[in-house]
This record gives C-alpha cells, sequence and structure tokens, in this order.
C-alpha cells in the first residue's frame, strides 16, 4: 500500500487485481485521479463510498488465501468478546506506559546504552501475543520489552533487567536489547537484526520434531518472530524463509513495518517489488512458498484477526506466514536517535492512529467496557509501572561472584589448572575472582 | 610383562618406561602384540569411527539430530553420516539448504528448546558464513540470558590444509573461534579420540566446536566401545619423554610422530602432547611436562598470527617461565594463503624436517641414548 497520500482511493485495492498505483510522485499529497473503470470495482468490491478513508475498510491485503474482506467490513457484532477486549487494552496500554517510563528513567540516569522503545506499536505486540499459549515462543529483536511484557514477563523483572539490576530477567547480564525468559518462552532479545529469526526458526522445528520424531501428537506450539523493515534486507531473513517453508514450520514471521530503520527510510533501501510503487514485504512470501498479508499494525483488532488466522494455520501443520504490519514508532530509533529526518507530517498522520484510542472508543461504541471499566484498567497499570520502578530501586547489583557463573552451562568449560582441578573448583570462581585462562 | 605394558600403552593409558626399556611409544606396540590385537577388534577408518559416535549417540538420545549439507542423502560429504538418515529418518538427519548461518541460527533454537543438535559445516571454513551465530548464539546466549538457556550444540566439520584444494578450503578456524567466550574447541587426531571425544561433545552441555581434519578421515585405528566417553578438557600424552615437550593437535600429530622417529635414531628422547582442547587447554598435563623437560615445541597448522600456539605460548610464559630454560619455539603456518601449487602448499605448513631441526636447536647436540 501507498504510504504517501491519505486516504488515496488506491489503497483500498487487493494487490490481486493486479492494479498499480498510477505514479504518485514523492512528496505529492494530492489525491490521485482514480480512474472510473476502477471506481465502480471499488464500490462493488468493498461496498464504500470511493476515496474516503474510514477505520472500517478492511485494510488486509493478502497475496494468497484473501481475508474474507466484506464479512468483517460489515460486522455489526463486535469482533472480540469483553475480556479479550481489556486483555488487549489492559496490554497495550502496559506496553505504551512501561515504554513511556523507560524514557523517564533514561534520562534520569537509571538505565544506560542502547535503548529502544516501542511506543506506538503495541497494536502489533498485543494483537499477535496475547493469542499466544504459554508453551508457544516468542522471539524479536532489540525493540523488545513490549514483547516480553505481551507474553507475560512481569514488569519488575524487566525493568530490574533495565536497571543492571540482579533480580532482572537476565540477572542483569541482557539488559534492554536481550530480554529472554524461559519460563514464559521468551527467546530473545537481539541486538544483531536478523540474528533471531533463524533461532525462532529453531524453536518452532523443535515443535515439529516433538511431533513427528518424539510421538508427541500434542505438540504443536508455533514460534513468532518480530522484527523490521530493516530486517528484511538481511540474508537470514531470507535463509529463514526458504528453510521455514521447506520444512513447513510452525513459524510466523511478523514484520512491524514502520518505515524506518534508524535513518534509512525503507523506501530507500528496499528496492520495489516488480510493478508497484513502493517496496512491499509481504509479496516476498509466495516467492518462497507461503501466504503474505499485509495488515494495519495501528489497528490491534485487525491483528489479532491476522495472526489468529496465520496461528491456526501453523498449528495445523500448513506451515509459516508472512504478516507485514504497517505501523509506526512515535519516539525515534533509540533514545539517542535526535529523530531529525522524519517529516512532522508523518509524525502527525500516525499519530492520529494511535492504537489506543482506536480500541478504547471501539470498546466504548461496542459496549465491551464502561469508561469507568477503562479507567480501572489504566489505574492498574500505573500501578503495576510505578511498583517495577520501586522493585528495580530496591533491587541490588550483581555481585562480582556473577561475573564467571553462567558462561557455561557446565562449569567445566573453563578446563582444568596446573594443580589439576577444573578451574570452576578453584577459590575465587564463584566469587568471580579466579582466573579462567 | 613388556607385552602386556605395550598393550596398555597402545590401549591409551600413560605408562613409564621401565627400567631397562626404551621409552614406550604409545602409538607403536610391539608387532606380536599389534597382530593379537588386530585379531581381537577391528580396525577402522576415522570417519566410520565418527559415524559410529554419532550413531551410538542418536540410538542413545532421541532428542539428538543432525544438521547440515548433504549430511542425508548424501551421506556426508566425508561419509560420516552415511546411511543414517535410512535409520533415523529425513528430519532426525536433516539435508539443509545452503544456508550456514541461517541453519546454524536453527541450531541454535532447537538446542535452546531441548534438541541436541550436531550441526555440519561441509569444510570449517564454511563456518565463517555462520560465524554471527556460533559467537553471538552459541557462544554468548547462556550467559546473556543470565543462564536461562543452555546451547548445548556440536558443531563439527573438516578443516585444516588438504591436498591442493585452494586457499579457501584450506582454513584453520580454531584460530578464529578460541576468542569467543563460551565455546569449548575441540580438535581429534586418532580414530580412538575422534569417536570417545565426539560422543563426549555430544552429551556435553556446552556449546562445543569439534575439529576434524580433511587430511585424517582414512586413518585406521582401534575405536572404542559405546561406553568409551573421552575427557573434553584433557590433554593426550602421546609419548612421554625428558628432552623437549611438544605440543601439538589434529594432523600436525602425525607429522611431530614422523619427526620423532628420526628424532630417536639421532639419540632424542621428545615428549609428545596433543592438546585436543584448544580451549580450554589442559594446564595440568602441559605444566607437568614443562616442568619435567623445561623446553616446550609448539607444532601446529594454524597461522602463526593469533593461533592457537599464540594463546599457548602467552600462558606457558606467563605461568611457567621460570620453569623454562629455553624460549618457547612455535611452528606455525605461514601467514599466507594456502597455495594450489604442491610446493607452496608444503612451504605454508609445518614438515617435519623442521621439527626434528627445532628440537636439535632446543635440545642441544646429540644426547647419549637414554637408559
Amino acid at each position: 500500500m501507498c504510504r504517501r497520500s491519505i486516504g488515496c482511493a488506491h489503497c483500498s485495492y487487493t494487490s490481486s487485481l493486479g492494479y498499480s498505483c498510477p505514479g504518485v510522485a514523492p512528496g505529492d499529497t494530492a489525491r490521485p485521479k482514480v480512474p472510473a473503470r476502477m471506481q465502480t470495482m471499488l464500490k462493488q468490491r468493498t461496498g464504500l463510498r470511493a476515496g474516503q478513508a474510514s477505520r472500517r475498510v478492511m485494510k488486509v491485503r493478502a497475496v494468497a488465501a484473501p481475508v474474507k474482506t466484506a464479512a468483517t467490513a460489515a460486522a455489526k457484532t463486535p469482533l472480540v468478546t469483553p475480556e479479550a477486549a481489556k486483555d488487549l487494552y489492559y496490554d497495550m496500554v502496559l506496553g505504551r506506559e512501561f515504554e513511556e517510563m523507560c524514557a523517564q528513567m533514561y534520562y534520569r540516569g537509571k538505565m544506560f546504552g542502547f535503548v529502544h522503545l516501542y511506543s506506538g506499536q503495541e497494536a502489533v505486540s498485543s494483537g499477535v501475543i496475547r493469542l499466544l499459549r504459554p508453551d508457544d515462543h516468542v522471539v524479536s529483536t532489540y525493540r523488545d520489552h513490549v514483547h516480553a511484557l505481551s507474553k507475560g514477563v512481569p514488569a519488575r523483572e524487566v525493568m530490574a533487567e533495565l536497571f543492571g539490576k540482579k533480580t532482572g530477567c537476565c540477572r542483569g547480564q541482557g539488559g534492554s536489547m536481550h530480554m529472554f525468559s524461559a519460563k514464559h518462552n521468551v527467546l530473545g532479545g537481539y541486538a544483531f537484526i536478523g540474528e533471531g529469526i533463524p533461532v525462532g526458526l529453531g524453536a518452532a522445528f523443535q515443535s515439529k520434531y516433538r511431533r513427528d520424531v518424539l510421538g508427541d501428537e500434542k505438540a504443536d506450539s508455533v514460534t513468532c518472530s518480530f522484527f523490521g523493515d530493516g530486517t528484511c534486507n538481511v540474508g537470514q531473513f531470507y535463509e529463514s524463509l526458504n528453510m521455514a517453508a521447506l520444512y513447513k514450520l510452525p513459524h510466523i514471521f511478523v514484520v512491524e513495518n514502520n518505515l524506518w530503520a534508524i535513518g534509512m527510510s525503507h523506501l530507500r533501501a528496499t528496492s520495489r517489488t516488480s510493478g508497484d510503487n513502493d517496496p512491499h514485504i509481504y509479496k516476498k512470501g509466495p516467492a518462497f512458498g507461503m501466504p503474505g498479508v499485509l495488515v494495519d499494525g495501528m489497528d490491534v483488532l485487525k491483528v489479532r484477526q491476522v495472526a489468529q488466522e496465520a496461528i491456526e494455520r501453523a498449528r495445523r501443520g500448513e506451515g509459516p506466514t508472512l504478516i507485514e504490519a504497517e505501523t509506526y514508532r512515535f519516539r525515534g530509533h533509540s533514545l539517542a536517535d535526535p529523530d531529525e529526518l522524519r517529516s512532522k507530517e508523518e509524525k502527525a498522520r500516525y499519530q492520529a492512529r494511535d492504537p489506543i484510542p482506536q480500541l478504547k472508543s471501539y470498546m466504548l461504541e461496542h459496549g465491551l467496557a464502561t469508561e469507568a471499566d477503562i479507567k480501572e484498567l489504566e489505574a492498574k497499570v500505573m500501578e503495576v509501572v510505578e511498583d517495577s520502578v520501586k522493585f528495580a530501586e530496591e533491587s541490588p547489583k550483581p555481585e562480582r561472584g556473577q561475573l564467571l557463573e553462567n558462561v557455561f552451562a557446565d562449569p567445566r568449560g573453563f578446563g582444568i589448572a596446573e594443580n589439576g582441578l577444573y578451574r570452576y573448583q578453584q577459590p575465587g570462581f564463584s566469587s568471580g575472582t579466579a582466573i579462567v585462562s | 610383562m613388556l607385552a602386556s605394558r605395550n598393550v596398555r600403552a597402545a590401549a591409551g593409558a600413560r605408562v613409564a618406561a621401565a627400567p631397562g626399556q626404551r621409552a614406550i611409544l604409545a602409538a607403536r606396540p610391539g608387532r606380536r602384540t599389534l597382530i593379537a590385537a588386530k585379531a581381537q577388534k577391528k580396525e577402522i577408518m576415522m570417519w566410520e569411527a565418527l559415524r559410529e559416535a554419532i550413531d551410538e549417540e542418536m540410538e542413545r538420545d532421541p532428542t539428538v539430530c543432525v544438521m547440515g549439507e548433504d549430511v542425508g542423502h548424501y551421506g556426508g560429504s566425508y561419509k560420516c553420516t552415511l546411511g543414517l538418515y535410512k535409520k533415523y529418518g529425513d528430519m532426525r538427519v536433516l539435508d539443509t539448504p545452503i544456508c550456514e548461518n541461517g541453519f546454524m541460527g536453527m541450531g541454535v533454537g532447537a538446542a535452546m528448546t531441548g534438541l541436541r543438535p550436531i550441526v555440519e559445516g561441509m569444510n570449517m571454513g564454511f563456518l565463517l558464513l555462520a560465524f554471527n551465530q556460533i559467537s553471538n548464539n552459541c557462544g554468548m546466549l547462556h550467559y546473556t540470558s543470565g543462564g536461562q538457556f543452555k546451547t548445548p550444540l556440536v558443531v563439527r566439520g573438516p578443516g585444516g590444509v588438504g591436498r591442493q584444494l585452494g586457499a579457501e578450503h584450506s582454513q584453520r578456524l580454531e584460530s578464529y573461534f578460541q576468542s569467543i567466550p563460551g565455546v569449548q574447541l575441540v580438535a581429534c587426531s586418532t580414530v580412538r579420540n575422534s569417536k570417545a571425544l565426539l560422543k563426549a561433545a555430544i552429551r556435553s552441555d556446552n556449546p562445543i566446536i569439534f575439529f576434524e581434519h580433511v587430511l585424517l578421515y582414512n586413518v585406521k585405528g582401534e575405536a572404542g566401545g559405546a561406553d568409551e566417553v573421552a575427557c573434553l578438557e584433557r590433554a593426550e600424552v602421546v609419548r612421554e619423554g625428558t628432552d623437549v615437550s611438544i605440543f601439538t593437535y589434529s594432523r600436525m600429530r602425525y607429522v611431530v610422530m614422523q619427526a620423532v622417529n628420526d628424532l630417536v635414531k639421532k639419540g632424542y628422547n621428545p615428549e609428545v602432547i596433543d592438546l585436543i582442547s584448544l580451549k580450554p587447554f589442559d594446564m595440568e598435563t602441559i605444566s607437568n611436562s614443562i616442568k619435567k623437560t623445561r623446553k616446550a615445541i609448539i607444532v601446529e597448522e594454524c597461522m602463526k598470527t593469533g593461533g592457537i600456539g599464540a594463546s599457548l605460548s602467552a600462558v606457558i610464559n606467563e605461568s611457567l617461565f621460570y620453569e623454562l630454560d629455553h624460549e618457547v619455539i612455535r611452528l606455525s603456518s605461514q601467514d599466507v594463503p594456502t597455495a594450489y601449487a604442491y610446493e607452496l602448499e608444503a612451504a605454508t605448513i609445518v614438515q617435519s624436517s623442521q621439527v626434528v631441526e627445532a628440537v636439535e636447536r632446543v635440545v642441544g647436540g646429540r644426547v647419549a641414548a637414554h637408559a
């Protein structure tokens, strides 16, 4: 979908029609003329007044196995239950407030290094991860705080990890970019984009192995890997698409396309798919033999619907799906990024599509929650976030003894010292002062 | 009595020379013993021994699996997984596409979630493409996750200089991988230790990078049984001696032993230690040897710059300085890409004549035959 104009009628087309935008030049915000023939097709297909942007337009473009547009677009009954809606709302608000608190804490000198905030993208994390089971796996990149929270890692553990305390989920050894949780099956947090995707594939391989080799009929856990538009030019992405489709692994590739990789615009970094004006990432799925779906990543209910289908597909053993979620980060790439290259207009446009107020009005409109319910959820989030900061502040720092402990799962890996004992048996090993090489 | 001591030495036990006896060469039992031993157990080639190790471990533990290029239907480019796919199926002996970084990462993810993959690099050199996954994820992930996830992988494959394979197929990656924290580096050299060490590596919870050598796959010898599992951190005393300690590993062990033949005839009595564990070093064996001989020579196939010998030399210098009568001699490959032409290739790597010359230089003039 072309992002350059607002509410352009062209963007309500499914790409399977073979229609391509008549060429809107960069910077051109005027609405291009819609050919008459196309106008009629538009009316027939979506039942909308051509040229009018509406949140209810089903902006899901499937390249293979199209989502049923008509049914959902005209749906009068809500797409989710009240419980699910409240869960989603709580999760998104938690993600938002947590990240905003991180910004505050960073500028107050409580956390250091590279911290990448997720503000604005909550619909993707909540929309996908809240559908997963505890035994499903999630893999992310450095923008991983909210993925960990959505998967169930307590806010306390994430904040303590960010503060570098020993009560952090990784004992303070991972930091912002390496959130891991064995209990909640969060396989990391990776600093090099792309390197987490094959790891996610490995978890999916394990799931299939359990079923096909170890004979566990109930083994149908899926893995979701989250990464951005920049990652889609890394070789490992393509290597993973190929292997996932080849081996029919229960793996879902979720591209959080926020248009920017630090200061590199997606449009400047990625070549356009043939016949298109934009580099469509979702179209790369069918090239490898899996469906590619484009979804409005600022609408949690749409993301959830697409994710539901992909997860069920994977559990049935039908293989992977590539989901491209159109989203945006309200803050810079990291807290160190001056964020000077993105235009105010672009930022304002996406702020207007903030997923949290969208869900809030949807819930109120459809009677899924009252104002009081919503206030209660928000208050609970603030409580949790403030508690996490208090916990992190009061937690002790890692001791020197942690230095050598987790380098090897089997500490014999440090070898045998001159006196014939293993190094881990020497005094000073558990206090982190031993010579180990 | 001598015959039985010879047999034990051949089996790898450390046996000191009896009074009035020449030093026992553990790799060279007496002729009668040899024939008798052959009659009892059969000799197999190293690739068969490695295959046995993989087969036995896969049978013992259903989470052990193999991934790599051509490991399945082709049987492995050096036959180390010959026929295993028929026994265990296509998923347990997985033929991967050519995407080293991708399938190495997939191996890491599988290991983190409960499987025990053996990832094969068709040639160790190809694993340069997997360096990202080996360094960041194999090596560091257990630490970065605060101990939550372990990566019990074995990364194995043939490396070293072959016969005119050209520069890119003749690489020694042990020197590149040695700084990665969190991995162990093991180099096998004989039929017996290759099987026992590979079994140990598969059972280990640590990520092990297991170096085989292209030219050793057809070496013949006896392999141990299903229960013989070596220690991954111990060096092997190949030959006990008193004049000088020669530290070596992989194919250079044979080059050294060839030199030792000549040296023994000239009256020298070198001690030969096969490092086995390239990282971490077995400092007990190494220091015991140096304290005895007071001279150290390192013979390796790595480049001189930043090689295993460079690390070992530094460690010996730091911790055993006062036990040395002579500076540590390093015989390493030249810092040049390995040429295709035979003569240039031979000039790149260490030859046995260089080892002889180094021992003569370090030990000094001819020494009378030892009692």
